[in-house]
């Protein structure tokens, strides 16, 4: 006899795929993402890129190759200032057959009030999870002659939904009826100098209001180990959820041009090195990432992993199963909900 | 200034600063951030004393050659954006305005790893400099203050009248 599939929690199940799950005491959203984090579970997200079309098959299809092992799906807002399907309209269309999607918000390309428009609708629209993010300079993307917005930061954004959330209120103190229920998350890079600065940054954007964080990839893990201690001295990782970025390369040559031309990126010559002497470089990339993910898991204060595998999305759940981090543990997916039953003399 | 990767429509907020070769009296100013910490201090001191009189002659009378003369000031040594809002005192005396994001809590995620501009890179990052400037402060913890957003109407005016006004209003009963 076969060993019956793993279950996800009850907790994670609503009666129907698009309903809203029951509410948890001292929760603040109804999001699977923030439940996964709170029971203590090793979390996996992951990141969609964004469809350049008004397609919704194309959403679903992009998503539906993460089902069943990821907790959370990122929807990024004009990554890169390249101009994409925006974030609030995937995480709308993603609630809508059951996923948990985590809006990211730039401040790059709205002022407060749209942002706090977002905010309400998106909330009414189901997402549980918000990243806050300050956005890449227009100077990368497809529009450099865009006029840049950037009337908020990263950190004063998050303070802004908080409030938006826990006091009913709009920054201009204006009374909201009913507000958002909203997960918060905050984006930080350990691999970005000034490196003593990053744990009191991340501080910061906590006392802010950041209760999830998602950092940049991660390649150099005694970098990591530093930054970590760090907050773990500052008690960040028991105030805060730190999921680590990861990611696959694809070859030596991407993983060169990504260190060279995307802002942020820190990728050891000893990691180029190893992928530059192995036979299948697509291979050894999908190797180094399961590999980081398991140490990840060892490290004291990782929550979780946010796994960014750009243009290799396909590869994502694979690198989670080898990685053996959700420990025989199933991430929602559709086929899970219990089916109703047809109600034949309701029929006509 | 430095010429960004690709040109572009964006200016940060403010006169734009002298060309990026010129010396830069802005760096020099957060390597000596502990001297100019102790005269503003002083200066700041006389602004509260001198709040009663400068109410007398009119914060509104005052504001345009108080306004400029802060900007002369404050431009030379810190290439000042007359946000009208200053946070000097909280970043380190590196102004945050002269970030391309204009970021007023902290560095962006796309410094570099010499500790440059994401978009100008021939840039010190305004942030790097300002965690430099913050640990050669005695009021340097103060970098952990989180600042609310910028408040835009204020652009353009004094911020030294905006202070000897809180001034006045905190003494006040």
């Amino acid at each position: 006899m076969s060993e019956p599939l793993p279950q996800p929690h009850p907790h994670d199940i609503g009666p129907d795929p698009g309903a809203p799950l029951v509410d948890l005491p001292g929760h603040s959203s109804r999001g699977r993402l923030e439940r996964v984090l709170r029971r203590g579970e090793f979390a996996v997200t992951a990141e969609l890129n964004p469809p350049d079309s008004a397609n919704p098959d194309d959403v679903y299809e992009r998503a539906k190759i993460f089902e069943g092992w990821v907790d959370g799906i990122n929807a990024t807002d004009g990554s890169g200032a390249h101009c994409h399907m925006s974030s609030v309209a995937i995480c709308a269309l993603l609630t809508r057959v059951g996923y948990s999607p985590v809006l990211q918000i730039s401040c790059r390309d709205y002022n407060r009030i749209a942002i706090q428009g977002n905010v309400l609708g998106a909330a009414a629209l189901e997402v549980g999870n918000i990243l806050c993010l300050t956005g890449d300079g227009v100077q990368c993307g497809d529009h450099p002659e865009a006029k840049p917005v950037f009337d908020l930061d990263s950190t004063s954004l998050l303070g802004v939904i908080r409030r938006m959330r826990d006091e009913g209120k709009f920054l201009s103190g204006r009374k909201i009826t009913t507000p958002p229920r909203v997960f918060l998350g905050a984006a930080e890079n350990p691999f970005a100098p000034p490196y003593d600065f990053r744990p009191l940054r991340l501080a910061k954007k906590v006392a802010a209001g950041a209760q999830f964080v998602q950092t940049q990839y991660c390649f150099d893990l005694p970098r990591l180990r530093s930054f970590m201690t760090r907050c773990r001295d500052m008690g960040l990782t028991e105030r805060c959820f730190i999921l680590v970025g990861v990611g696959p390369l694809a070859s030596a040559k991407t993983a060169r041009w990504m260190r060279a031309n995307v802002a942020g990126v820190h990728i050891p010559d000893e990691v180029i090195a190893r992928l530059e002497g192995a036979k299948d470089q697509k291979a050894e990339g999908k190797r180094i990432c399961v590999e980081m993910i398991q140490q990840l898991h060892e490290e004291r204060g990782v929550a979780g992993v946010h796994v960014m595998a750009y243009r290799q999305e396909q590869y994502v759940s694979e690198i989670v199963a080898e990685s053996g981090v959700l420990k025989g543990r199933a991430p929602w997916r559709r086929d899970f909900v219990p089916k109703m039953q047809a109600v034949e003399s309701f029929t006509p | 200034m430095a010429e960004p990767l690709t040109p572009s429509a964006f200016e940060p907020r403010g006169p734009r600063p002298p060309p990026w070769r010129a010396p830069r009296l802005r760096l020099w100013s957060v390597r000596n951030a502990r001297l100019l910490e102790a005269v503003y201090a002083a200066f700041e001191g006389v602004l509260g004393a001198a709040a009663p009189l400068l109410a007398r002659i009119g914060f509104e009378r005052l504001e345009r050659p108080v306004a400029f003369v802060e900007r002369k000031v404050k431009g030379a040594l810190f290439d000042c954006r007359m946000c009208g809002d200053c946070a000097l005192s909280t970043t380190g005396l590196s102004c945050p305005m002269n970030c391309p994001k204009a970021l007023r809590n902290g560095p962006c995620g796309g410094v570099r790893a010499d500790g440059n501009c994401e978009v100008y890179p021939e840039m010190p990052c305004v942030w790097v400099k300002a965690y430099e400037g913050s640990l050669a402060m005695k009021s340097g913890a103060r970098i952990a203050e989180i600042l609310p957003p910028a408040d835009h109407r204020l652009k353009g005016g004094s911020s030294w009248l905006k202070r000897a006004r809180e001034k006045l209003a905190g003494a006040a009963p």
